[in-house]
């Protein structure tokens, strides 16, 4: 059979490849997916993402294009054809490409820490984080979508953490939609796109997927070396003070 | 009615000397607003609440803030020289080298300076500076853009300008000709674009910063 036009490097559960999955569902892309045993990385993946190792990686007639955001403009200046996913003027574009970015430097790092840190520590990253929804939560304000009435690339960037939201509520002990009402409004008006609902799991698949990773661990914390270069994006964690490598 | 531009910053900022850099290559016309960062404007707190830093653009009262954003936003305004390629894979890849220069190598510079180069961290400042050098040898041109420069090499002004000011203010190695001869031949071709030669600050004054913030008493 003949290499398929369009590849997806990818990993079902994480939240910057499904923006992909969105991006290519808006512009109705056949594309093959394939998914990748982070641990363990793929000769193609290593190859295609030489500098990060990281997916999401769209391959496209062979060329890689890499980090989500970037991923999502190529699919909407390739496939102009349908469904336009930036604003049409270069003022609306540039707002929605400082709140996608403003999602990517701030929503991972806090929703994580909301839910792995404990005690004082916790509290304060749950205080850090709602605040960081109600910042995004300000900026959609009465409109339907972050930037008006269509649905975009800023959504899509906030979006895909929305099926996260369950597995740190329960393990913070807190309800977002309780501080948030707006912000869940507008993640529950995206999830009737069909790209949305379709790339989206169920949230208590992610969560039994993240407490399988856990208790696999053996350990209530989870620290990733990040700051280990040879071991970085390799799967590999720091469980009482010891480098373990863990399969998902 | 003629464009109204301002820019919001500090001379000091290589984030803020990426708009400059931009501004000047397109021939804008703009207004420097000068912050002093210790007292920032009302005007900068309402052009940037989210941040509250600088730089920000206002065209025609309307604020962009975060200078990668800026930089497109110019691009894509004012016609005259190409920032951005036009083909969408290019594009994209500039885009991912921009994002990587503020996402890796500009926190490990950071670390490698403020740690008057401690040997791990200028070690992880090399694996970034590495992956710029092997993207040069394999472009084989005079800047990451090409035969001219565009948003990578401009996103990239803080390893041409402010590394080599570091070095001489705190007296360490970070950037090695013999380690990395397409990068420092890559930063001497740059700071020489006239555009850019146009938009950095005094040498010296980058230097005093370096000095004062992070010299050893």
């Amino acid at each position: 059979m003949v290499g398929s036009e369009v590849i997806l490097l990818d990993f079902w559960p994480s939240m910057f490849g499904m923006r992909v999955r969105i991006a290519l569902a808006e512009k109705g892309i056949e594309y093959d997916y394939k998914e990748q045993d982070l641990p363990d990385k793929s000769t193609l993946l290593l190859e295609m993402n030489p500098v990060h190792k990281k997916i999401p990686v769209l391959i496209h007639k062979g060329k890689p294009i890499n980090e989500s955001c970037i991923i999502v403009q190529y699919i909407d200046e390739t496939w102009k054809d349908k469904s336009p996913l930036m604003p049409s003027d270069p003022y609306t574009r540039a707002q929605a490409r400082f709140w996608a970015d403003y999602v990517d430097k701030k929503v991972y790092d806090a929703l994580k820490k909301s839910g792995t840190l404990k005690g004082e520590q916790q509290e304060k990253a749950k205080k850090e984080f709602i605040e960081i929804l109600k910042v995004l939560e300000g900026q959609i304000g009465e409109k339907p979508y972050f930037m008006g009435e269509s649905f975009g690339y800023a959504d899509i960037a906030l979006v895909t953490f929305y099926c996260w939201f369950y597995t740190f509520e329960t393990l913070g002990n807190y309800s977002i939609e309780k501080e948030c009402p707006k912000l869940i409004a507008w993640a529950k008006r995206c999830m009737q796109r069909e790209s949305v609902s379709k790339t989206l799991p169920d949230s208590k698949k992610i969560y039994e997927f993240f407490m399988e990773m856990r208790s696999k661990l053996g350990h209530d914390h989870i620290q990733k070396v990040e700051d280990f270069s040879p071991f970085r994006g390799r799967g590999v964690f720091l469980k009482h003070g010891r480098l373990v490598r863990i399969r998902y | 009615m003629a464009d109204e531009v301002k820019l919001h910053g500090v001379t000091g900022s290589p984030y803020v000397c990426r708009a400059v850099i931009a501004l000047n290559l397109k021939e804008i016309k703009y207004e420097f607003v000068a912050e002093d960062l210790s007292n920032k404007s009302a005007d900068l707190l309402k052009y940037n609440p989210v941040y509250k830093k600088v730089p920000v653009l206002v065209h025609n009262g309307n604020p962009i803030s975060e200078s990668l954003v800026i930089v497109e936003y110019i691009d894509e305004v004012w016609k005259g020289v190409p920032i951005l390629p036009q083909d969408a894979y290019e594009k994209a890849q500039a885009r991912f080298w921009a994002k990587f220069m503020d996402d890796k190598c500009f926190p490990a510079v950071f670390k490698a300076v403020s740690s008057h180069g401690e040997e791990q961290a200028v070690g992880e400042a090399h694996e970034a500076f590495q992956f710029l050098e092997n993207e040069l040898k394999v472009k084989g041109s005079k800047y990451f853009g090409g035969d001219n420069i565009n948003l990578v090499d401009i996103s990239a002004t803080f390893v041409a300008f402010w590394v080599g000011a570091a070095e001489e203010a705190l007296g360490i190695e970070l950037l090695p000709k013999d380690k990395f001869p397409k990068l420092t031949e890559w930063s001497d071709n740059y700071v020489n674009c006239q555009a850019v030669k146009d938009s950095l600050p005094p040498r010296e004054n980058i230097v005093a910063f370096f000095k004062k913030r992070f010299g050893k008493a």
